[in-house]
């Protein structure tokens, strides 16, 4: 797609703060989850779930369970259909387990029945004969050539040799002659790193109500990022056509990456389909934890080199991510971001991605990046402590910037992070003082954002009004963004404008709500639409005043004669047009689909103060500062709110949150009250500087949001609390028993 | 011809190349050229790639042009959450 100049700057309505437009549905409780529909006849369902870490299933004896009455339908994976390879087979299989249980949580049978209590007494009555297998749940464990094999079959050409078969693949990226670079360094620090797997924590548990009737129809309603997803997903692994399974959203309590992919629909319309009623299923908090996508976990080597004065000659890393027992993209991504904040002459990294018996790993906001950019930034700062220099001169002295060819290949184009460097460095937080045991630390941080398929549906009501259709659902406050660039496009006022999410029979394909897409890709699609309309309304405006069409041009809300040769005709407003359009030629619509690329890449910076106490290794969030390049802050208030809730999540996957796994392979910590996210208790208020660096491939200058603001707290935070306490700090989470143990250390 | 760079772990399958010269004008054409040019990149390409032209980064956009000058790198599929 070539990069859109048709581009507008003299915003009225953009960069407004109205309000949401489901505010009041979801504080009144109206707004529908995916718990929250229900269907005549409707069955309950339960999955049981394995409680070994890696075990051979012998035999699954259901006769007793079907026997109890109120149980309608019991399924396993020999229910399923039959897939050799591809993505819906490796989600199926994380789903219910075919020969062997890969994982503490793996669902090995489910049924349905007239209310949960009868569910589960019905779980209880299935025999499961398992022949324990050897397990394997940490990364260096899994990389031994004598490891046990968790899922054989995915290795690929790449994977680096003399490991074992966990080890499926490798990527590697960078230039320029690292021996050279590091030769020119007056000092060189090497460190291994480590990240804890964290859950994207979102309130809501995964929820659906599926219905398949008997000729073979069926009908979904679930919480998800992407409708249409699930149902490629779902159609593949039940063996249908897509057009036999429609797919409505629900409204989501969170989804951070975690709802881009599917743990219990499948299961629920395979049992509806078996038990001839709709079933619905609803996870509990525990099935969360052990058997939806946490993200991964990692071991970072990294080797930086800088000059005295601050100049970075060389970086290399090597990333090793598990993601549990089947294969994935992080290993690509955090190595392709790991660098890319800098200009350098010389860098490498190299991501393996390696198998596990735990869940498969899902999406996390910028997946791979938080813990590959908290490596590379734990060095950099450590290095800039040594050799006493400034760590936000340093940052800017390598940053990249227009120009740059970045550490994963691409030169950039215009992008923020000088400016949002130089924003921090005026800002008032930089310059604070600090008390004792307290230290500042930052954290540059990048994601790449991308665009997708996208289709934009726009209606002129006959009074006048705006319906919006699209096919995203809202995570981020989407719908008042689509409404708030389609007002500003037609020149109406936003409250004229109504933007809904719609089912997958609704509107054409629409890719899932992930890589920070659907401001930039919606939007840009509903800009479209909107032209579209407005080029239908200019032509009707036309036919009224008996001119040529080319002769009307669209100004604030009013279709005009384009100059005095075109004649003197009052202003015709897109509620006069509106209304006269049956009359003109009937409905007037505009419609847009895309696949959009050109999505401008992101960076932020974050400032942090914490203070630690020494006594217990407790550590406090003083004071935050987020500073992002937004592009174009279209709704400010939810970019704000981006850059906060990342920077919380941030903060959460820094000081305590991590999957504990025991020498038995079973998850410790499967519950809020064990795995703790923040609370507001816990936080100060998040300040938020956002920076406008126009995205040339949007007409408004979009660049996504979603993720860049979760990628620089983990080092932000653990640079601080290293600088606080007189130790480097070299793994997350840094609980206080961790921190404890580090000042102990240090005190010999 | 067009200048194509390729990232590390793939430079087996182009002699230890980082960088190749194929024909095409297009995303397609480019990655249609590469995979014969060069059988080795073939499963990649099969399992998903990206080309970053001039600095922007498309996944799948078959008819977009590439220019003999171009800024042409290829790169694994992106994804998001």
């Amino acid at each position: 797609m070539a990069l859109d100049h048709d581009t507008k700057r003299d915003f009225k309505i953009i960069g407004t703060r109205p309000l949401r437009p489901d505010g009041i549905d979801k504080v009144t409780g109206r707004a529908q989850y995916g718990a929250d529909q229900s269907a005549a006849g409707m069955l309950v369902a339960k999955m049981l779930r394995s409680p070994h870490a890696h075990a051979k299933i012998l035999s699954i004896d259901t006769k007793a369970a079907e026997a109890l009455s109120g149980v309608k339908a019991i399924i396993t994976a020999a229910d399923f259909g039959d897939m050799r390879k591809g993505e819906a087979m490796n989600v199926r299989d994380h789903i219910m387990a075919r020969d062997r249980a890969l994982y503490d949580g793996h669902g090995v049978a489910a049924v349905a029945a007239i209310n949960e209590a009868t569910a589960k007494a019905a779980l209880a009555l299935i025999k499961v004969e398992y022949e324990i297998l050897p397990h394997v749940t940490e990364i260096a464990d899994a990389m031994r050539p004598d490891a046990p094999v968790v899922n054989a079959g995915f290795v690929q050409e790449n994977a680096p040799k003399g490991y074992s078969e966990n080890v499926v693949s490798a990527h590697e990226f960078g230039h320029g002659d690292l021996a050279a670079g590091f030769a020119k360094a007056d000092k060189i620090i090497s460190r291994t790193l480590k990240t804890a797997a964290t859950h994207q924590g979102y309130i809501e548990p995964h929820a659906c109500l599926a219905s398949m009737g008997p000729d073979g129809r069926g009908e979904l309603w679930c919480c998800t990022q992407g409708q249409f997803y699930i149902r490629t997903l779902c159609a593949e692994i039940l063996g249908i056509e897509e057009s036999q399974l429609r797919v409505t959203a629900s409204e989501i309590g969170g989804g951070f990456g975690g709802k881009t992919t599917a743990f219990i629909e499948p299961v629920a319309l395979v049992l509806s389909r078996k038990a001839g009623h709709p079933v619905k299923m609803v996870m509990d908090r525990e099935e969360v934890f052990k058997a939806s996508g946490p993200t991964v976990s990692s071991e970072i080597d990294v080797k930086i080199g800088m000059t005295k004065d601050g100049r970075i000659t060389a970086g290399q890393a090597e990333l090793r991510y598990q993601g549990g027992a089947f294969p994935n993209m992080t290993n690509w991504l955090g190595a392709q971001c790991a660098f890319a904040a800098y200009d350098l002459e010389a860098v490498n990294a190299i991501g393996i991605n390696i198998l596990t018996n735990r869940p498969k790993q899902a999406a996390y906001r910028a997946p791979g990046a938080p813990m590959a950019i908290y490596a590379i930034e734990a060095v950099v700062d450590e290095l800039c402590e040594e050799l006493d220099l400034d760590p936000l001169d340093v940052r800017l002295k390598n940053a990249a910037r227009k120009g740059t060819k970045s550490s994963y290949g691409p030169t950039f184009d215009e992008i923020g992070l000088v400016a949002t460097l130089e924003a921090a460095k005026i800002h008032p937080h930089y310059a604070a003082p600090l008390g004792p045991n307290q230290a500042r630390g930052l954290s540059c941080g990048f994601w790449f954002n991308f665009g997708g398929n996208t289709s934009v549906s726009l209606g002129i009501n006959f009074d006048g009004t705006v319906g919006i259709t699209e096919g995203n659902p809202d995570i981020g406050g989407s719908r008042a963004s689509i409404s708030m660039m389609a007002a500003e496009e037609l020149g109406i006022p936003y409250d004229k404008v109504r933007t809904i999410v719609a089912d997958t029979n609704s509107i054409g394909h629409n890719d899932v709500t992930d890589g920070s897409r659907v401001t930039f890709a919606v939007g840009l699609a509903t800009i479209k639409a909107a032209r579209a309309a407005i080029k239908e309304m200019c032509k009707r405006a036309a036919k009224m005043w008996g001119i040529d069409e080319d002769a009307v041009i669209w100004e604030d809300g009013y279709a005009k004669p384009a100059g005095q040769n075109a004649g003197e005709f009052e202003p015709l407003s897109l509620a006069k047009i509106a209304r006269k359009s049956a009359n003109t030629g009937g409905p007037i619509a505009g419609h847009h689909e895309v696949n959009a690329d050109g999505a401008g890449v992101s960076f932020g910076v974050h400032l942090v103060d914490v203070e630690v106490d020494p006594e217990t290794g407790f550590t406090k969030v003083l004071r935050y500062t987020v500073f992002q390049d937004a592009g174009k802050a279209i709704h400010p208030d939810y970019v704000e709110g981006q850059m906060q809730g990342g920077a919380v999540q941030g903060i959460g996957w820094a000081l305590n949150e991590e999957y504990i796994y025991g020498a038995d392979g079973k998850l410790q910590n499967a519950g809020f009250l064990d795995y703790r996210i923040p609370v507001a208790s816990d936080l100060p208020k998040i300040d938020t500087v956002i920076l406008e660096i126009p995205n040339p491939g949007h007409p408004y200058g979009v660049r996504g949001v979603g993720e860049t603001s979760i990628v620089p707290p983990l080092a932000a935070i653990s640079n601080a609390v290293s600088r606080a306490i007189g130790v480097r700090m070299d793994q997350l989470p840094m609980s206080p028993p961790r921190v404890l143990k580090a000042i102990k250390g240090a005190k010999g | 011809m067009v200048k194509v760079e390729i990232w590390g772990s793939l430079r087996n399958a182009t002699d230890g190349q980082s960088h190749v010269e194929v024909t095409g004008a297009t995303f397609k054409q480019i990655l249609d050229a590469l995979a014969q040019d060069y059988p080795g990149l073939r499963p990649q390409i099969e399992r998903g790639v990206s080309l970053a032209i001039d600095g922007q980064i498309y996944k799948e956009s078959w008819f977009t042009p590439v220019h003999p000058d171009s800024e042409v790198v290829l790169m694994p599929l992106m994804a998001g959450g």
